[in-house]
């Protein structure tokens, strides 16, 4: 069959979609907007589907400190221990009369966060091997050693060597390519739906927060005396600076926005992502409820919408850990102005 | 609905640890091998193609040596052979000159010796002659002189002789 003619079919079974009337009130309505958050959020246990009203879950280890000491249990039997306790949850989050508990349970989200860990040390720790005991005359490495030194090269020629100085390289160098491959491996696992990756990783403000956090410590506590003179008294006509100084408050804010930014852009970039892989996958069964030919019809552009979605994600995930370490160096590098030159500066 | 932008304190403590642990091995065991082998390769692969370039040029430079050594040993050559030819000539005419000079000598000499032994029995035969005559005269003189009238006749003789001379 050609294409066109496809598309015709397509477009008269939709118009037949919207002209029928609704035939049948679905027993149960879906509520996308809370299916969205909950699928984005942390969780204690890792829901992986519900069959007849009965969950599946992967049950995780609860910990929390509350008044009476330190508890700790399965999130299977969270419900009843909970209120054997006196506790309440609200929103997937403990609480001890109005005041949240201190909580660092094993969620869903710490459970890919370690999956994401142990995949890179059993990735990189082995690649690294193959170096051991190897001449720099016996050549490139092949296959999946070269993929992964084609990326790492590709991170430190082309974004560290780019904009931090020589003599500072060795000092950041492992921070920006863990912060990359971690962003990558996790952004790449979060778009997997099953059981090994699906966890909204890196659309969780926490990890964005500890990421921009480490960006801008780095950025402070080695900055040199130019990159504070920048700050406080910057290169601006002097009525800038005083008596109101506008330009250094100006500055000083920078110093915060700079990471904030990082931590927003990453966070907003895969959680937006998800939350459109999901919204889309209920505008299937939205439009199921409401007629299986509008189902079949608005569901099958909403497939190959989530098929164009998931290619881009892909690139997103990619675009994302990119941009995360290229303005962190950036960052990074304009603290050290004034030192020495890098070779070439990145926009 | 739960806040999405409030950091979860126990999520933050998992990820400083997890990721302290992974940057901890990463930066020890994993991107200093393959930085420092690609640092390694770069350099290594920067001074094979300078060596290359070098070795090349050397292996011009060699060539353009080995043009100008055949091109001397050439010249070297036909001046060796020119200074042969000049040599070789000179010394045929020296010999040549030597043994016409030899040659003159040798002819000289024998002239000198022939006319020595020419002179030598010249005198001789003379003195024989001289000899024999004075003998034969001695002779002659002895049987003429027994007779008085052919004394005198021979004395008008001699006489006549001197006088025809005369």
């Amino acid at each position: 069959m050609k294409p066109f003619i496809k598309y015709i079919l397509l477009g008269a079974l939709l118009l037949f979609g919207l002209s029928l009337p609704q035939e049948s009130k679905a027993a149960e309505e879906i509520n996308a907007t809370q299916l969205v958050m909950e699928h984005t959020a942390d969780a204690h246990d890792w829901h992986i589907t519900t069959i007849n009203g009965h969950a599946i879950s992967i049950p995780l280890p609860v910990i929390i400190k509350t008044s009476q000491g330190w508890q700790c249990f399965m999130s299977s039997q969270m419900g009843p221990k909970l209120q054997s306790l006196g506790l309440t949850l609200k929103d997937g989050k403990i609480y001890e009369g109005s005041k949240r508990v201190l909580d660092i349970s094993i969620t869903k989200d710490v459970v890919q966060l370690w999956i994401v860990v142990i995949l890179l040390i059993i990735i990189f720790v082995p690649c690294s091997r193959w170096y051991k005991g190897k001449k720099p005359s016996d050549g490139a490495p092949k296959g999946f050693v070269g993929l992964i030194e084609m990326l790492t090269m590709f991170i430190y020629d082309d974004i560290i060597k780019e904009t931090i100085p020589e003599k500072h390289i060795h000092k950041y160098a492992p921070f920006l390519l863990t912060a990359f491959f971690f962003i990558f491996l996790s952004n790449i696992m979060g778009l997997i739906p099953i059981f090994p990756g699906g966890a909204n990783l890196t659309g969780n403000i926490a990890i964005t927060f500890f990421l921009a956090l480490c960006t801008m410590l780095l950025v402070n506590l080695f900055g040199n005396k130019h990159y504070w003179k920048d700050i406080f008294w910057p290169d601006v006509p002097w009525w800038l600076k005083v008596p109101i100084p506008i330009i250094p408050v100006i500055e000083l804010f920078g110093v915060f926005t700079k990471p904030f930014a990082l931590m927003i852009r990453l966070f907003a970039n895969i959680f937006g992502g998800h939350a459109v892989a999901i919204s889309l996958t209920c505008v299937i069964f939205i439009t199921f409820q409401k007629s299986i030919v509008t189902g079949a019809s608005v569901g099958s552009i909403s497939f190959l919408l989530m098929i164009f979605m998931d290619f881009l994600e892909l690139l997103v995930a990619f675009i994302q850990a990119f941009v995360f370490t290229m303005l962190s160096s950036v960052f990074i590098g304009l603290a050290h102005q004034g030192e020495e030159e890098p070779q070439k500066k990145l926009a | 609905m739960p806040s999405f932008l409030t950091p979860d304190f126990g999520l933050l403590f998992w990820m400083l640890l997890a990721f302290l642990i992974v940057l901890g091995i990463l930066a020890k065991f994993g991107f200093p091998a393959i930085i420092n082998m690609v640092e390694e390769r770069k350099k290594y692969i920067d001074q094979s193609l300078k060596s290359a370039y070098e070795a090349n040029e050397k292996l011009a430079n060699i060539q353009a040596e080995s043009d100008n050594i055949l091109k001397e040993a050439r010249t070297r050559q036909s001046e060796i052979l020119r200074d042969a030819n000049q040599t070789r000539d000179q010394i045929i005419s020296q010999a040549k000159q030597k043994a016409s000079a030899e040659g003159a000598r040798i002819l000289d000499e024998a002239r000198k010796q022939i006319d020595a032994e020419q002179e030598k029995a010249r005198r001789e035969n003379r003195e024989q002659i001289v000899d024999l005559s004075v003998q034969i005269a001695s002779k002659v003189l002895a049987k003429h002189l027994e007779e008085e009238d052919s004394q005198k006749e021979w004395v008008n003789q001699l006489l006549d002789k001197i006088n025809a001379d005369k």
